[in-house]
Parts: C-alpha cells; sequence; structure tokens
C-alpha cells in the first residue's frame, strides 16, 4: 500500500534529512506521501513534491502547526494513519520528539533510528552507541519508523512535481505552548548534510580558541564545525554542534577531530565518516586508534601549519 | 506536587559493549550496569524540585531484572522519598514501559514526570513521548531547562537547530538532556540509610498489561571494524595524502 514520510521542515524549506529519509522510505516498496504538517509551509510542500520518488504531498497548514509541537502534530499523523501501512519520519529532534508519541497511539512499538531496510518488516538498527547492530522484525501491522540520515542519501530532484493537497486540520487543546527560540545562525554547511567536519574537543580550552583555531580551518574547507560534548558542557560551543551517541550523527567525506579523545559515545556519530583525521597530541587517544590519518602534537601549533598547508 | 521519575539499569557508560559471539545479544554477564545516565539527570532534576520547594515527594519506578533493583537504592541514596520495581526477565520494549507507567501514573497521579531522554542500551529515545501519547498530557524531551510555578512548566529544550521554550501545563511529561544539571554523588551515610529502606515490588501482571515484545530480534552483530590507519609527519603531509584520497 503507501508509506507516509513526516517531513522535517521550517515551512520555508525542507531539511535535507527529509530527503534521505525518503531514501529509505522508498526502499519500504510502496507509494511515498510526504506530510508537510506546518504552518505558511507551502514553500517546504513545494520543495517536498519536487523530490524523486515521492507520489503525492499532504499540506497541513494550521497556525497549531507551526512549531511542530509534538501534540498537535502527531494527532495529525494519527489521525491519517488510516490509509498507511508505515509511517516514517528522519530521526532529526523533531522526528524524534513527535514520531514516538504518534506510534503509541496507533499501538505500535516505533523502530529508531533504522540504518538498513532489509526488508518491509525487518530493519537494522545500531543499539550501544552503535557499538552493535541489531537486526530486528517488526511484527505490528503498521510500521512506524525514524530513520537515521547517515545511512541513506539523499533523494534527488524528479523531473515531474508531485501534486500537492491540502488536508485539513482540526486544532485541538495541546496543553503546550510555543514560547521562544534561539537557533544558531551560520553561513557554514549544516552538520548532518556538509560534506566535511571539523570538529573540536576539550582541549580548545575556550569557546574563543574554539572559534580562533576551528572557524578559519572550517571556513577554508568550506566545512561545518562540530563539538565533542566535552566542549559543549564546557561552553566553548552551542548544544547544537555536539556530535555523537546523543548529539548529531554524521557521514562525511572527511572528519577532522581535532583537540577530541574519541569516546565511545563520540565515535558513535562519526565512525561511518569516509576519511577521518585525528590531531591529537596523545597517540593512544582512541580517536587515533580508528583514524584513518593521525598527525601527532599541540594543536596549536598545527592547526596554523595546516592553515598554511591548504593555501 | 508529587514528581515521577522512571529509571532503568542500563550497562555502565564507560565500559565498551561487547557483542556475544551466537549473536544473539550484548554481553552483559560480570559487566558494570548503573543507573542510565540520563535518568540520573532525572532524579537530580527532581531533586533540585524538591529543595526549591516546588516538589514534595520523589517516587522512583523501574522495570526490568531482579538485580536492577539496584538502582532504586541508589535512587534513595541521592534523595528519592519512594520506589516502585516492576520486576520482570522478559526483553521489555518502550512501548510497554510506557503502558506499565500509564498504570501506575493512573494510581499516583504526579503532576510532573520526568524521564532520560534515551536509554543508552537500546538507543531508542522513545519512552517519555509515547508515555505523554498514552497519557495525553503535553511533553517537552531534550530538556535543557525546567522552571515550575503552579501548573505551569515552563522548558527549554535542545533542539538540531539550537534551543527552544516551550510552555507546558501541567500534568506533563518532561524528558532530559545532558546539559540540564550535573548530577550529586551520594554521601555515606545516605547509602547506608537507603539499604534499609523498602522498595515496592510488583510484576507487570499485577497492571494486567501484555508486556510480549512487538519486535524480534534476529540478530545482534558487530558493526564492520574500519581499516587500520596511519601516522603522517606534518600538516603538508596531511594535505597530500587527503588529495590523494579525493576528499579535498
Ligand atoms: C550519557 C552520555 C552521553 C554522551 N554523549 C556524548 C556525545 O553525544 N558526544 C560526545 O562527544 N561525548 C558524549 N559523551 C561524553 C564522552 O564520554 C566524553 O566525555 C567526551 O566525548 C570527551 O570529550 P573530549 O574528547 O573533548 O575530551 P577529553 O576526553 O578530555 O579529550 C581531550 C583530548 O584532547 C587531547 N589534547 C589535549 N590537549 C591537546 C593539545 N594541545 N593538542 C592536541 N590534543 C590535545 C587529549 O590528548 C585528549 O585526547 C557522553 C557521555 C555520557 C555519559
Ligand atoms: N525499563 C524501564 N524502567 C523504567 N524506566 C524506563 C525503562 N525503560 C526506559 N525508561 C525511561 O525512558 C527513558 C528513555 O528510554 P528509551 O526510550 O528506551 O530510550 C529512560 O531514560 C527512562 O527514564
Amino acid at each position: 500500500m503507501t508509506t507516509l514520510l513526516l517531513a522535517d521542515h521550517d515551512n520555508a524549506t525542507l531539511g535535507s534529512a527529509t530527503a534521505r529519509a525518503l531514501s529509505a522510505a522508498r526502499e519500504l516498496g510502496a507509494d511515498v506521501h510526504v506530510l508537510i504538517a506546518g504552518s505558511n509551509a507551502k514553500p517546504a510542500a513545494e520543495a517536498a513534491a519536487k523530490l524523486e520518488g515521492v507520489a503525492k504531498v499532504l499540506l497541513a497548514d494550521d497556525p497549531s502547526l507551526d512549531h511542530q509541537r509534538a501534540e498537535p502534530a502527531a494527532a495529525l499523523v494519527v489521525a491519517l494513519a488510516k490509509d498507511y501501512d508505515a509511517i516514517v519520519a528522519p530521526a532529526t529532534s523533531s522526528g524524534k520528539n513527535i514520531l514516538p508519541r504518534a506510534a503509541a497511539l496507533l499501538d505500535v512499538m516505533q523502530i529508531s533510528d533504522i540504518i538498513k531496510v532489509v526488508a518491509p518488516n525487518t530493519f537494522e538498527r545500531p543499539i550501544y552507541a552503535g557499538n552493535a547492530i541489531e537486526t530486528v522484525e517488526s511484527t505490528d501491522t503498521k510500521k512506524v519508523i525514524t530513520v537515521r540520515g547517515a545511512a541513506f542519501p539523499a533523494a534527488k530532484e524528479g523531473t515531474a512535481a508531485a501534486p500537492i493537497e491540502t488536508v485539513a486540520v482540526t486544532p485541538a487543546e495541546s496543553g503546550s505552548a510555543f514560547v521562544s527560540e534561539s537557533l544558531s545562525k551560520s553561513d557554514r554547511p549544516e552538520l548532518t548534510a556538509a560534506r566535511i567536519v571539523v570538529s573540536g574537543g576539550r582541549a580548545l580550552g575556550s569557546s574563543e580558541k574554539f572559534n580562533e583555531v576551528l572557524l578559519p580551518l572550517a571556513d577554508k574547507l568550506h566545512a561545518a564545525v562540530g563539538a565533542s560534548r566535552a566542549a559543549v558542557d564546557a561552553g566553548y560551543a552551542p548544544n547544537d554542534f555536539q556530535v555523537g551517541q546523543t548529539g548529531k550523527i554524521v557521514a562525511p567525506e572527511l572528519y577532522i577531530a581535532i583537540g577530541l579523545s574519541g569516546a565511545i559515545q563520540h565515535l558513535a556519530g562519526m565512525k561511518d565518516s569516509k576519511v577521518i583525521v585525528a590531531i591529537n597530541k596523545d597517540e593512544d587517544a582512541p580517536i587515533v586508534q580508528i583514524a584513518d590519518y593521525s598527525l601527532i602534537g599541540d594543536l596549536f601549533t598545527i592547526i596554523p601549519e595546516l592553515d598554511k598547508a591548504l593555501g | 506536587m508529587k514528581v515521577l521519575v522512571p529509571i532503568k539499569q542500563v550497562i555502565d557508560a564507560n565500559v565498551r559493549p561487547r557483542v556475544k559471539a551466537d549473536g544473539t545479544g550484548v554481553d552483559l554477564a560480570n559487566v558494570k550496569l548503573s543507573i542510565n545516565p540520563f535518568c540520573e539527570i532525572a532524579v537530580e532534576e527532581a531533586i533540585r524540585l524538591k529543595e526549591k520547594g516546588k516538589a514534595s515527594e520523589i517516587v522512583v519506578v523501574s522495570i526490568g531484572p531482579a538485580k536492577a533493583q539496584e538502582i532504586i537504592r541508589s535512587a534513595y541514596a541521592l534523595g528519592a522519598d519512594r520506589g516502585l520495581f516492576v520486576e520482570t526477565e522478559e526483553r521489555v520494549e518502550p512501548l510497554a514501559v510506557a503502558k506499565v507507567l500509564q498504570a501506575i501514573i493512573a494510581a499516583e497521579q504526579p503532576g510532573l514526570v520526568i524521564l532520560g531522554k534515551q536509554a543508552i542500551d537500546d538507543d531508542s529515545n522513545q519512552t517519555g513521548q509515547m508515555l505523554a501519547g498514552l497519557l495525553g498530557w503535553p511533553q517537552a524531551t531534550f530538556a535543557s531547562k525546567l522552571e515550575v510555578d503552579g501548573d505551569r512548566a515552563t522548558v527549554t529544550r535542545e533542539v538540531d537547530g539550537g534551543l527552544e521554550t516551550l510552555a507546558l501545563t501541567l500534568p506533563a511529561i518532561v524528558t532530559t538532556d545532558l546539559r540540564l544539571n550535573n548530577p550529586r554523588y551520594p554521601t555515606l551515610p545516605n547509602i547506608m540509610k537507603a539499604k534499609k529502606k523498602a522498595i515496592d515490588v510488583k510484576k507487570p501482571e499485577d497492571f494486567g498489561i501484555d508486556i510480549t515484545p512487538r519486535l524480534k530480534v534476529l540478530k545482534v552483530s558487530e558493526p564492520p571494524a574500519r581499516k587500520p590507519g596511519i601516522k603522517v609527519a606534518s600538516a603538508e603531509e596531511l594535505v597530500k595524502d587527503l588529495k590523494a584520497a579525493g576528499v579535498l
């Protein structure tokens, strides 16, 4: 039958995580409908309609859906669910927030963070910070799935746009209200979509040093900037920079780990990168054990040299 | 206001998990087990609410095998008032956990439930959201700041783009992120006192809830290993190698 993909978007644009989740959704073998739940979200719906493999876009446009609060968004998914065999969302902070709520209301056990579709009812997912891969078969008639974006390619734009259909929204009292947000602004590529990631750890020592040392390098490489938990906890970098088991999962072409040790929780978020570089003064650091290239020494001498070598 | 905190026992965050040779799971025999770090943060937050006079009683609940009772004692040592342990040797999935918690909440009537955002063994990140759905309560996941004022909670959440603040009408569900607080260490006298405190032990059947897993685990395997890397002597050499590898 049909698969419903709950999109991650900000009304104006569609997150790249949605295009990646679409690739996973298509592997289920059925038609895919993309649900845009938002407010003034026509631009996001139009972007979704252009993606190859989308049969239809459902646009639920209502002020109550503005910030994708879980209560109205999950209620909407539940209201639409009867026409679908599978409901999929990217494992972004929004997908992770909304989808399990809908799953419980549908009496379905969600399959979180899949990295492979083995069959329409069988999936691989990482557990224990990626130290083990579990193959699970769902016995629920409806499947509810979140997708790890780093494990799937982003669907490309197709030649023809899919139709956009409006769905009615019945706003209900939800008990939650949006108050404010403070979002990081940056001209750099987004962490989970970047081709190159430059990540810094505790060794940077301060937010001034973090910025002074890492940002010029990132700019030169057109890279996104990431951080270890220790760097975020210490306030060197904002929370949305955290890479790891409980932060963002990235798999860029090139990951440069600078002054971070590579604790299992950090490795969980980046060890599927194509090429890993470690810059660390300790040659026994775990990050050095998994890196393709390691440069052992003081980062404060090495990074300026690297800047120079890059020209 | 009563605060309920569901807690789970998991492999200690500092232990490297090993997949069993027969592919049935991760080896937990003779491995250090601890309270899930996010649950510890949840307990700490409840204690702080009590210290601020916002919470009157802290009830911790855990569902798991007999030895997981230890974490109720750990929570007592930190300052939890009362503990409920639902004992089962079966694998319990988040949906089943949420249903058992729903039944307990119907009896306990807490004003706030604080869970971890994620158990670091199954990495599901679901239980709090599922529970909120089943109860029809508002939710604020991935909290890095929580303020309670009367029947309202203001919660700052860590989201992909930065931070978001929501206002919730209580009763509500909150799940913790790493930056919410730094859990305290228990003191020795409190550890001693915790040993003597009673724990209310139940079984899933007592709630009439079917906990049969919906997911069949077919296999647990090692992730693919990376091939060994090399040490380079200088920044120039690194740049040359990266260019040769086609990533620069
Ligand atoms: C529940 C839980 C969840 C977690 N989730 C995450 C997560 O998602 N992401 C994450 O990253 N961590 C996470 N952690 C934390 C993780 O366990 C580590 O504590 C953390 O990653 C360490 O950060 P670090 O590598 O920057 O610091 P450290 O481990 O202190 O490493 C610093 C490194 O810098 C090197 N160094 C020092 N000075 C220099 C110098 N001048 N030049 C070069 N190298 C230098 C040192 O040799 C060392 O290797 C989590 C932990 C828990 C318990
Ligand atoms: N067996 C359990 N007993 C009590 N609480 C649990 C249990 N499993 C999960 N939880 C709670 O749900 C949170 C998220 O777990 P999960 O959804 O499995 O990642 C945990 O941090 C706990 O607060």
